[in-house]
């Protein structure tokens, strides 16, 4: 057997060990997922359980290095654990922000002193992160952000206000871009951390289409930010925020999805429908679905060897977003009127229609399809005046 | 493993891609033997060449003196071939007429397979009976005479028919015509008494055979596998076939989106170069996504294909018919950007649609290939 093998033979066996038989069932909405923090409610010992046994062994971040909590696992070995979890239907212990956006920065960007402390919080799943970079005048345009960060010696003092902060209202902390020179559009921005209980911090939620409100405005009055909570240097924080938005993208694409859950022609069946028509649009449907899971499957492979071109993220994250949108299009037309049903226990207080209505978001949020295409034209295929 | 390729697999196609663009440009074999009218739509002396770069056996055992490679080493060379449009005898040869020869007797393959390597051996592929592709269908019959066979029947769009060497024949041998059992397969050769061509040139310039069989004699030496059980290798040759035909897609597709980004650069129009307008930007990067995706599980595909996976032939049909709709934007925003130039027969573009329309056409087009995707996932 090559290493990688027996590599895989113990973790299927671990996770045969150690994953609790609640956390192999399908997630079944936006409250099934483990978020983590000072706050955070877990919906059953199962839970918890699953999401301290992985942290314990730094699987809630494999790849990360041991000392900032992670199992410093290989690209290749990284690659068997999410095979394994998919296999065995596992759920992920832990999703965050802090995994997928602020994490990769700071292995990037942070001082040894952050990584140990902010990257091992979150692989343990103790402070959850949002992210302050969208105000209501900087949506696409968001180098033209006007919160402003006032030196004051050992510390600045910030005012402003953010907006669509998602779980602003449930974060304990927040990765913040901040304008500290206005003189300077691209170089005048810094990516500045800090808690949210400082004085000043308040959050009002949005109610989203979809009837939830996972997010918020976010208002800063006078909040004092300690020098040290900088991440990279002074006004060089576009650079940190570029970086993290093509891991929030990479993320939002669903890349690493895998096959098993992309495809949803069988929904025919299950529904006991006999429609020609939803049938091929489907089988459409799911050939897109498996060809993009090979996409996003290669994307991975390429990038962990450095072979992926940097703005790739941008490509997947349109091509994964519409992808996800059409999956709910079908999903609803699968469901007929039952789909409609908003509150009504048999589809679990209108799952099909919320995830359908949370679905448009994907396209917008992180960078819109529209933006993403304009910089595929810019940076992948050098298209003038792009 | 990773879906890229290997070191090996990387020099392959350094080398491929170069020679391909020097000796099988557009101009100097599709143009050429289009505008010469050549009968067999092909050059041989190109074939001799793919022959001394060692592509012809490729998938050939190394025991039969081939290279014992498999349909990602294949695809390299193919999409070559699509980017280049070139003329070549590649597919149905070297990809799935070897496919078959490789399940058959010591006997055949000691027959046809040294010819091919060599580059001197031409084969097609007879499957085909009607305008559309469906093999789950095969009427042509062969009955039992005496120690062998005798083959009547028609069949269609088989591309090189009218220069081939051997045509490798899908035939039925016992049972109705939808029946799964009682297919063989037969490897013909062209001289057989009861050949009768109606040679055709498609869209693409490349010849087609309708062809004829009037009562061919045929021994029992000239079956490929088992009598009644020629699925197992026809299903084979078909798969080689439609992730090659991908795989071909996928560089007619580069190959035009080449050419076509290349003219947003320098075409100006409103004082302006055209590719500064976002409305063709945005088009150009959509078709950039559909691009990388359909690259992306072709590989995937012929992954899994020379892994003997079981997925294989799931994905085999999720890669044609992938490839086919992302071959088919390419070509048609290609001309469309092109604008009146795009027309014309001096620019190239327009001969990329004509390959596509061709090539999406064999070996089953992206609905065939939606049914089986839809019917191999249980639904
Ligand atoms: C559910 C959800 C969660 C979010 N979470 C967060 C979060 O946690 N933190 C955060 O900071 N932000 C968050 N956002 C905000 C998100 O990043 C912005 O909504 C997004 O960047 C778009 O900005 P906007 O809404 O101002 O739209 P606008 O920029 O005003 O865009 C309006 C329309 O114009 C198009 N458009 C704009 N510019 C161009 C152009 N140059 N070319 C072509 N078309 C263009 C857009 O594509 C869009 O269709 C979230 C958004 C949503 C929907
Ligand atoms: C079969 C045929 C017959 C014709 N017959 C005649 C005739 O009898 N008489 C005659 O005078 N002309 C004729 N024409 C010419 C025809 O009118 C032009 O081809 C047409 O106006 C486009 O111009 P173009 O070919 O220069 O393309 P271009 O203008 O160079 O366009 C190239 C591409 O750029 C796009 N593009 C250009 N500007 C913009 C923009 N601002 N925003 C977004 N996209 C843009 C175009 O849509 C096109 O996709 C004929 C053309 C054809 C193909």
């Amino acid at each position: 057997m090559s290493e990688l093998e027996t590599f895989r033979a113990e973790i299927r066996a671990w996770i045969e060990a150690n994953c609790p038989e609640e956390m192999r069932r399908p997630v079944q909405g936006e409250d099934d997922i483990c978020w983590g923090g000072r706050n955070f409610v877990f919906k059953s010992a199962a839970q918890k359980q699953w999401m301290e046994v992985c942290a314990a062994k730094g699987y809630t971040v494999p790849d990360w290095p041991k000392p900032y909590g992670g199992a410093g696992m290989s690209p290749q070995e990284a690659k068997v654990w999410r095979e394994e979890l998919a296999r065995a239907g596992a759920r992920p212990p832990l999703s965050s922000f802090g995994i997928w956006m602020l994490g990769p920065a700071l292995l990037k960007f942070g001082t040894e002193e952050q990584k140990v402390l902010y990257l091992n919080q979150i692989a343990r799943g103790e402070i959850r992160w949002c992210q302050g970079y969208s105000e209501p005048g900087s949506g696409s345009d968001l180098v033209s952000l006007q919160t402003y960060g006032e030196d004051k010696g050992d510390h600045w003092v910030v005012n402003g206000q953010k907006i669509w902060t998602s779980y602003a209202d449930k974060a304990d902390w927040i990765f913040c871009l901040v304008r500290t020179d206005k003189t300077n559009v691209y170089q005048g921005i810094s990516f500045l951390l800090f808690d949210m209980t400082t004085p000043g911090v308040t959050t009002k939620p949005i109610k989203l289409i979809s009837g939830n409100s996972p997010f918020c405005e976010t208002f800063f009055d006078n909040v004092v930010v300690p020098k040290h909570q900088i991440v990279g240097q002074l006004n060089r924080g576009w650079d940190v925020a570029k970086y993290l938005l093509g891991h929030e993208r990479e993320m939002i694409s669903g890349a690493g999805g895998g096959e098993q859950t992309s495809t949803i022609g069988k929904v025919l069946t299950r529904n006991g429908l006999d429609d020609p028509m939803l049938r091929a649009e489907l089988a459409q449907f799911d050939i897109d679905a498996l060809a993009f899971a090979a996409c996003g499957e290669k994307f991975l492979d390429e990038i962990k060897v450095g072979k992926a071109h940097p703005a790739k993220p941008n490509m997947m994250k349109y091509a994964g977003t519409e992808l996800n949108k059409r999956r709910h299009e079908l999903l609803m037309a699968a469901g007929g009127s039952t789909a409609l049903e908003w509150e009504s226990e048999e589809t679990r207080g209108g799952a099909p229609a919320r995830s359908w209505l949370r679905t448009k978001a994907n396209s917008i949020e992180g960078g819109t399809s529209e933006v993403m295409l304009n910089v595929v034209a810019k940076r992948i295929l050098e298209l003038p005046g792009a | 493993m990773p879906l890229y390729h290997t070191e090996d697999q990387a020099m392959l196609a350094e080398s491929v891609t170069g020679f391909m663009a020097d000796e099988g440009g557009i101009k100097k074999q599709l143009r050429h033997w289009r505008d010469t009218n050549c009968k067999d739509g092909f050059g041989h002396a190109l074939w001799k060449q793919f022959a001394e770069m060692g592509l012809t056996g490729m998938l050939a055992a190394e025991a039969d003196g081939g290279l014992s490679m498999g349909h990602v080493e294949a695809g390299i060379v193919l999409a070559e071939i699509g980017r280049n449009l070139t003329p070549s005898p590649f597919l149905t040869t070297s990809v799935m007429g070897v496919t078959a020869l490789n399940e058959a007797s010591d006997d055949l393959r000691g027959r046809w397979l040294p010819g091919i390597i060599a580059g001197e051996t031409v084969l097609a592929m007879a499957i085909d009976e009607g305008a559309k592709h469906k093999p789950e269908k095969i009427a042509c019959r062969a009955e039992k005479a005496g120690n062998g066979f005798r083959l009547t029947g028609a069949k269609d769009f088989v591309i090189h028919g009218t220069s081939a060497d051997a045509i490798i024949v899908a035939a039925r041998t016992s049972g109705s015509d939808s029946d799964a059992d009682g297919v063989t397969l037969f490897a013909v050769p062209k001289d057989a008494a009861g050949i009768g061509h109606n040679a055709v040139r498609l869209v693409d310039s490349s010849i087609a055979s309708h062809v004829r069989f009037d009562g061919v004699e045929l021994d029992g030496s000239s079956v490929i596998g088992e009598v009644d059980g020629g699925r197992a290798v026809l299903s084979k040759v078909l798969s080689a076939g439609r992730i090659g035909a991908a795989a071909e897609q996928t560089g007619v597709a580069g190959g035009a989106f080449a050419m076509t980004t290349g003219y947003l650069k320098t075409r100006k129009q409103f004082g302006k170069l055209i590719g500064e307008f976002q409305a063709l930007q945005h088009r150009a990067a959509h078709l950039y996504s559909e691009l990388e995706i359909a690259e992306a599980v072709v590989i995937k595909a012929q992954q899994l294909l020379d892994g003997g996976s079981e997925r294989a032939e799931l994905m085999v049909s999720v890669a044609k018919a992938k490839a086919a709709r992302a071959c088919n934007l390419a070509v048609r925003e290609g001309v469309q950007m092109h604008g009146g130039v795009g027309m014309t027969d001096e620019y190239d573009i327009g001969l990329y649609m004509k390959r596509e329309r061709a090539l999406t056409e064999f070996m089953g087009d992206a609905n065939y290939h939606a049914e089986r995707v839809a019917q191999l996932s249980g639904y």
